[in-house]
């Protein structure tokens, strides 16, 4: 077989280990065995390419090589798994980075047509992903504000950066690609794609990140896909659609479980206050507030009791005291559940990997769907940090939350909030269930509380 | 060269392909799932050495080293990050 054909069947390989590793991550029993199999195929793609083709500076890619992996390893490693998202964001940033520039670098080879059509994509796609999942680990390191920012003029920036990129897109292509006057288009067409990504990420806020994270991933995907159409590279082309379409799917099932479309996620804030909401002077409103003995006690006598975590509980890094009451209850012979709402967290199952984290049995963890008609039959329901998914007023037409699917908690017996304050949630609108009689508030830090009620569970 | 329709067909079959693999996967994992299709997307960074290997001048191998050290970042952490949350996926059963 000639070398051509080696390198070709070693690409095929590749790209089945990435779709075996897809396929491996839709069961916890198989999810690390193909997670594996999908980092071989990348080995195998990588030594294929670093063997078989004809490289100047080999030295110098093998460093580079060399000195990414050593940035990469000890920060993969480390990173705490409440900070998880904001550095998905970033290696999600970085490879959308790395495509913008492999096709920056291809321009003058394509030749014009399709392929520079198709590598000008890639330019402006891959630079929005890297300049967006910057702004965005920003955000979620609580580096800049979560709060939702628009900056005066702000959809004029947006659409102008968008359609100025686009007319400098055109002047490169018109002039072909290979002379410097389209390369100086194709940066400035570069840099206001950077700036697009910018003010595409600025306006959303900290609860919506999540469907920006994985916007993104596909975004880079499908940069990627384009410039394995660029460099005639079936295995990027192969690799780069698959995480498209994965992508693609995850921000649909993250906008529909928001019980909103993607276009009021991302834009809301620009039409002004969708996402801001109004808030109502729920603090005048009489509340009953529990102490943590009260909830030790009714938690003990309970048979079953479900666990509604959300963001508040990350932030409290709280994961770990739960667990601790949940394995104080199950002693008990009370039956504990997670119910976990499908954007609880800070990005898609991010509840999950943190209850994992904590040795919670992922068995306990239960789906909206499936724990939603258990609530009637249940005794206690305990939210930690979550409102907004618990919250009635979804169910009535006209609040920012409107037509979002809920966690049924009002049906069950008695419901005890951990909160740190009045504050209404994220959508910045009152919840009616604070109020009810069956209703108990326990004020604190989540990670606080609980090791209260924990102790006073001990000494029962 | 595979010519443009059949990168084309190859392009439309993975699509299928990717909505079919990933639309069964359990909310539960939807952090490692997207986390290690980010890694896999990392795969530009064969793109990223073949063009580093073509380049010429000081500029375009100062930027196309600068892809493959983004893209390695890309690849080898995120499928270090992802083995990681799986990590704690594993053995919970009863």
């Amino acid at each position: 077989m000639s070398k051509q054909t080696w390198v070709d069947l070693a690409y095929l390989v590749a790209a089945t280990c990435f779709i075996l590793a897809l396929k491996g991550l839709s069961s916890p029993k198989s999810a690390r065995n193909g997670n594996l199999i999908g980092a071989a195929g990348a080995t195998i793609a990588v030594i294929t390419v670093l063997v078989s083709a004809d490289l100047k500076h080999l030295p110098l890619i093998l460093a580079a090589i060399a000195v990414g992996s050593a940035a990469a390893v000890p920060a993969a490693r480390r990173v705490p798994m409440t900070a998880m998202p904001q550095l998905v964001a970033l290696f999600n940033g970085v490879g959308g980075g790395a495509a913008a520039i492999v096709a920056f670098l291809e321009l003058k080879s394509t030749g014009g047509g399709f392929p520079l059509v198709a590598s000008l994509f890639t330019v402006v796609v891959g630079s929005i992903s890297f300049s967006g999942s910057v702004v965005t680990f920003l955000k979620l390191q609580e580096l800049i504000t979560t709060r939702p920012v628009v900056i005066p003029g702000h959809p004029v920036l947006f659409g102008g950066s968008l359609l100025g990129a686009l007319v400098l897109a055109v002047v490169a292509f018109a002039k072909g690609g290979a002379v410097d006057a389209a390369t100086y288009s194709a940066i400035g067409m570069a840099v206001l794609a950077l700036a697009a990504g910018v003010l595409f990420v600025l306006p959303v806020g900290g609860a919506d990140v999540p469907i920006v994270i994985s916007l993104l991933n596909a975004f880079t995907g499908i940069t990627v896909a384009a410039s394995g159409y660029v460099l005639d590279n079936v295995l990027l082309l192969i690799a780069g659609t698959l995480v498209g379409a994965s992508g693609t799917i995850l921000t649909r099932l993250m906008a529909k479980a928001m019980g909103r479309p993607i276009t009021s996620t991302l834009f809301g804030a620009l039409r002004g206050g969708s996402t801001a909401g109004s808030t109502t002077a729920g603090a005048d409103r009489p509340v009953r507030s529990a102490s943590p003995d009260d909830v030790a006690i009714l938690l003990a006598y309970s048979r079953k009791v479900i666990i509604v975590p959300g963001y508040g509980l990350a932030v409290a890094q709280a994961q770990h005291t739960v667990r601790e009451l949940a394995d104080l209850l199950a002693a008990r012979d009370v039956e504990v559940l997670y119910g976990i709402h499908p954007v609880a967290g800070r990005m898609p199952g991010h509840m999950n990997v943190l209850l994992a984290e904590a040795n919670v049995p992922y068995e306990q963890l239960k789906e909206m769907d499936e724990v939603n008609p258990q609530f009637a039959t249940t005794d206690v329901v305990l939210v930690i940090g979550a409102n907004d998914v618990v919250n009635p007023a979804a169910r009535q037409p006209g609040t920012p939350i409107s037509g979002m699917p809920i966690l049924d908690v009002d049906q069950a017996q008695n419901v005890i909030f951990l909160k740190r304050s009045m504050r209404p949630g994220f959508a910045g609108i009152d919840n009616e269930l604070l109020y009810q009689p069956n209703t108990s508030l326990l004020f604190g830090d989540a990670k606080d509380s609980l090791t209260k009620v924990v102790s006073a569970l001990k000494n029962l | 060269m595979n010519g443009g329709m059949g990168l084309l067909t190859v392009f439309v079959l993975a699509v299928f392909v990717g909505f079919e693999v990933v639309s069964k996967v359990s909310t539960t994992l939807h952090t490692p799932l997207m986390s290690g299709a980010n890694a896999i997307h990392g795969v530009i960074l064969v793109g990223s050495i073949l063009v580093t290997g073509e380049a010429t001048g000081a500029v375009e191998v100062t930027l196309g080293l600068a892809a493959v050290v983004l893209a390695t970042v890309n690849m080898v952490g995120g499928f270090v990050v992802t083995d990681r949350m799986l990590e704690m996926f594993k053995g919970k059963k009863r």
